[in-house]
């Protein structure tokens, strides 16, 4: 039962992670990774969610009614989400401003609705937290590369410690501006998927249409899709 | 401010999709064929053009601070609820127009019919009605914000698509395969995209 | 019938799929989620009003230059005056209660709203409040710090802050913001302390009263004439840098507080030829 609770936790980590492979609360993952402390703040917010929605909805699987098991578990999680929100705009005022929507978006993160649905209806609340707390890690973990290139490169600071001193402070580096603006996020992630892939070439998605005499082995079905 | 520009400014300088990454699980996972791609896209747009403006209600109405005046309740201020009252409006209004489009539209419930209930976990529909409030359109801006944004958001999957069609003959590295590579061109025509952000309205 | 369902091995045995069960679950589910998201946004609802304000009194004290770690908000704010103008005459109104005058609200509020047309609204606000708060900041009884609060649209959203002038109206002391949605490390350096120090010493206007200063491209060099109209922009945020250049103008325009910054500077140099031996200076 050990590994059984060790694997609920880590296996989403790098093995199954979340954002890398299985698509899941990519939205608001990347507008909140400027800056690594706005990141991490967002990493702890959705963490909680998920860890604590897979608690509730886990405890009280067995008497939710199919037909209305959506809506039961969108409300424990809006539910969840506005506490968390109330509870960042008491405690952390400055972080809240920066994060503002984006805090209210993790209802719609699909990280906590998937694992509510996939693993939560069928595991037992113990578990299912684990596993929500693993699911949040994996996603805090893309969030955080990604923040730290993005502010290390794009401000030459990280968590607002000046690393490289820019040229405007009388430094030698000149911040790379574009690290700071939305499309470097996706290709950082993109990057970060052809590493974790280089490691695992077991998550290597096969083509869907590959030439003939480019590779000697046959040509693979055109149904590749995989997710 | 002037709804033409309102409506430019949301389709192509403040694309939900390329510049605030809202919808983007869907976004990736649902645009490997532009029909497919043109159903879902068409499926936000008319969700999105509802509720927003239906969610403007409801804040201008009930849940702003001062807004139960009508009531007797001058004080009180359940804005906190709004998270919960929007997903509401959202979950609800794609159940009922999944059972009105199989009663009354059955061939667009067939094009559309797997990708409505998808449509309640994308981001980009509850994104849609935050912004509308903190922005504080009024309900005419709202309407507009609403169809504009899903236009804007349709556009963009449309055409990520047409650009994985054409990629699928490409000889991408292995591990970039897939996933990887998409998210890269989704970072390029971001970048595309930005290059709105120039225009002055 | 009801009861004797529930009579039979209680409400929890019945099968998920029973109606009575899925209303109850379903009644059950909102009153426990009700209670919780209350009691959440009921129990912290004073602290956040309480970091709000603390928030706005912070920015005020820092942009009038005398916020200090040591000593509480409250305390150093009661060097501060709060008026309000109306804007424009420019001269102090007492229409509205200066404690409870809120004015995001009242620029929303048909009573006090002015709408703007679009050649007149340069920082693209779409209208403002006909009253506004200033802020002075006493050194016994004169003032010596003007304080204004301000807004206009950036790249994203809305920027709001406060600009701090010195007792001649015209020399910028000070400027912060406090609410904005710039993209952080470009727009949102106007965050950035050592920036918002270059404003000081800078002047909004010339001799003619209209304000001409503004965020340039690139770095000011401080030897060439004109230099103090002018302020470095924000390096990669050319829109950012444009909308704080037309919030300035504006707010410190006709429309906004020119006349009551002009009445202002008249009421000093009246003062000064009145008294010429005090020292007047900022």
């Amino acid at each position: 039962m050990a590994s059984e609770a060790k694997k609920a936790l880590f296996e989403p980590l790098v093995a199954n992670n979340p954002i890398a492979l299985q698509i899941l609360g990519v939205c608001s993952a990347l507008a909140v990774t400027s800056q690594l402390s706005v990141a991490l703040i967002m990493c702890l917010a959705l963490t909680s969610v998920t860890a604590f929605s897979n608690l509730s909805i886990s405890l009280i699987r067995n008497h939710v009614p199919s037909s209305i098991r959506i809506i039961v578990q969108m409300t424990i999680i809006a539910s969840l989400v506005i506490v968390v929100d109330q509870v960042l705009k008491a405690y952390a005022f400055e972080v809240s401003k920066k994060l503002a929507v984006f805090v209210g978006l993790i209802i719609t993160n699909c990280i906590v609705m998937g694992r509510a649905e996939a693993y939560a209806m069928k595991n037992g609340p113990w578990h299912s937290f684990l596993d929500g707390i693993g699911n949040g890690l994996g996603y805090s973990l893309i969030l955080i590369i990604v923040g730290t290139v993005r502010e290390l490169f794009g401000s030459g600071s990280l968590l607002g410690y000046q690393i490289l001193t820019p040229v405007s402070e009388g430094g030698w580096y000149t911040p790379n501006g574009l690290m700071l603006l939305a499309p470097s996020a996706f290709i950082i992630i993109g990057l970060t998927i052809w590493a974790i892939r280089a490691f695992y070439p077991e998550q290597v998605e096969k083509p869907d249409f590959e030439m003939q005499n480019a590779h000697n082995a046959p040509a693979h079905g055109a149904a590749g899709g995989s997710h | 401010m002037d709804l033409v520009s309102l409506a430019v400014k949301s389709i192509f300088i403040e694309n939900l999709a390329l510049s605030f990454f809202l919808g983007m699980c869907t976004f990736l996972a649902v645009s490997k064929k532009i029909q497919t791609a043109l159903g879902l896209g068409f499926a936000v747009f008319v969700v999105l053009a509802i509720t927003v403006p239906i969610n403007n209600l409801i804040y201008q109405n009930l849940l702003q601070e001062g807004a139960l005046a009508w009531a007797g309740l001058p004080n009180v201020d359940l804005s906190f609820l709004g998270l919960i009252s929007y997903i509401g409006v959202i979950a609800a209004l794609v159940q009922i127009l999944e059972m009105f489009l199989d009663r009354f539209v059955p061939a667009l419930y067939n094009a559309l019919g797997i990708f409505l209930p998808l449509i309640t976990v994308n981001c980009a529909i509850l994104g849609a009605s935050l912004f509308m409030v903190e922005r504080d359109y009024t309900f005419t801006e709202s309407v507009v914000y609403g169809a504009s944004s899903g236009v804007g958001w349709a556009l963009a999957i449309v055409a990520l698509a047409g650009i994985r069609e054409k990629l699928k003959y490409s000889d991408v590295p292995d591990g970039l395969e897939g996933l990887g590579i998409t998210f890269i061109t989704v970072g390029l025509m971001a970048l595309g995209f930005l290059a709105f952000s120039g225009i002055q309205l | 019938m009801k009861m004797k369902v529930f009579r039979q091995g209680g409400f929890l045995h019945l099968p998920n799929d029973n109606i009575v069960k899925t209303i109850g679950v379903a009644t059950l589910l909102c009153l426990v989620c009700s209670v919780v998201v209350s009691g959440a946004a009921t129990m912290l609802k004073p602290k956040q009003v309480a970091n709000k304000l603390l928030d706005k009194k912070s920015n005020i004290l820092t942009v009038a230059g005398i916020s200090n770690p040591d000593k509480s908000v409250d305390e150093l704010f009661s060097r501060i005056e709060t008026r309000v103008v109306e804007l424009s005459s420019g001269n102090y109104t007492d229409a509205v209660d200066v404690e409870s005058f809120d004015q995001r609200k009242a620029s929303k509020d048909p009573e006090y709203r002015i709408d703007l047309s679009k050649d007149k609204d340069l920082a693209q606000i779409g209208g403002l409040s006909k009253y506004a708060n200033v802020y002075l900041l006493r050194d016994g009884d004169a003032v010596s710090k003007i304080i204004l609060p301000v807004k206009g649209y950036g790249l994203w959203s809305t920027m709001y802050g406060f600009i701090a002038l010195e007792a001649d109206a015209t020399t910028v002391s000070g400027i912060t913001f406090y609410e904005h949605g710039e993209t952080p490390g470009l727009g949102g350096e106007i965050e950035n302390a050592k920036w918002q120090k270059s404003w000081a010493g800078k002047k909004i206007s010339d001799a003619s009263g209209v304000p001409t200063l503004q965020l340039v491209k690139g770095i000011v060099d401080t030897g060439l004439a004109g230099s103090e109209y002018k302020i470095d922009g924000l390096a990669g945020a050319t829109l950012t840098s444009n909308g704080v250049s037309n919030l300035v103008q504006f707010w410190m325009g006709e429309n906004g507080f020119g006349p009551y910054l002009e009445k202002t500077r008249a009421a000093r140099s009246q003062a000064r030829l009145d008294q010429p031996l005090t020292s007047g200076k900022g």
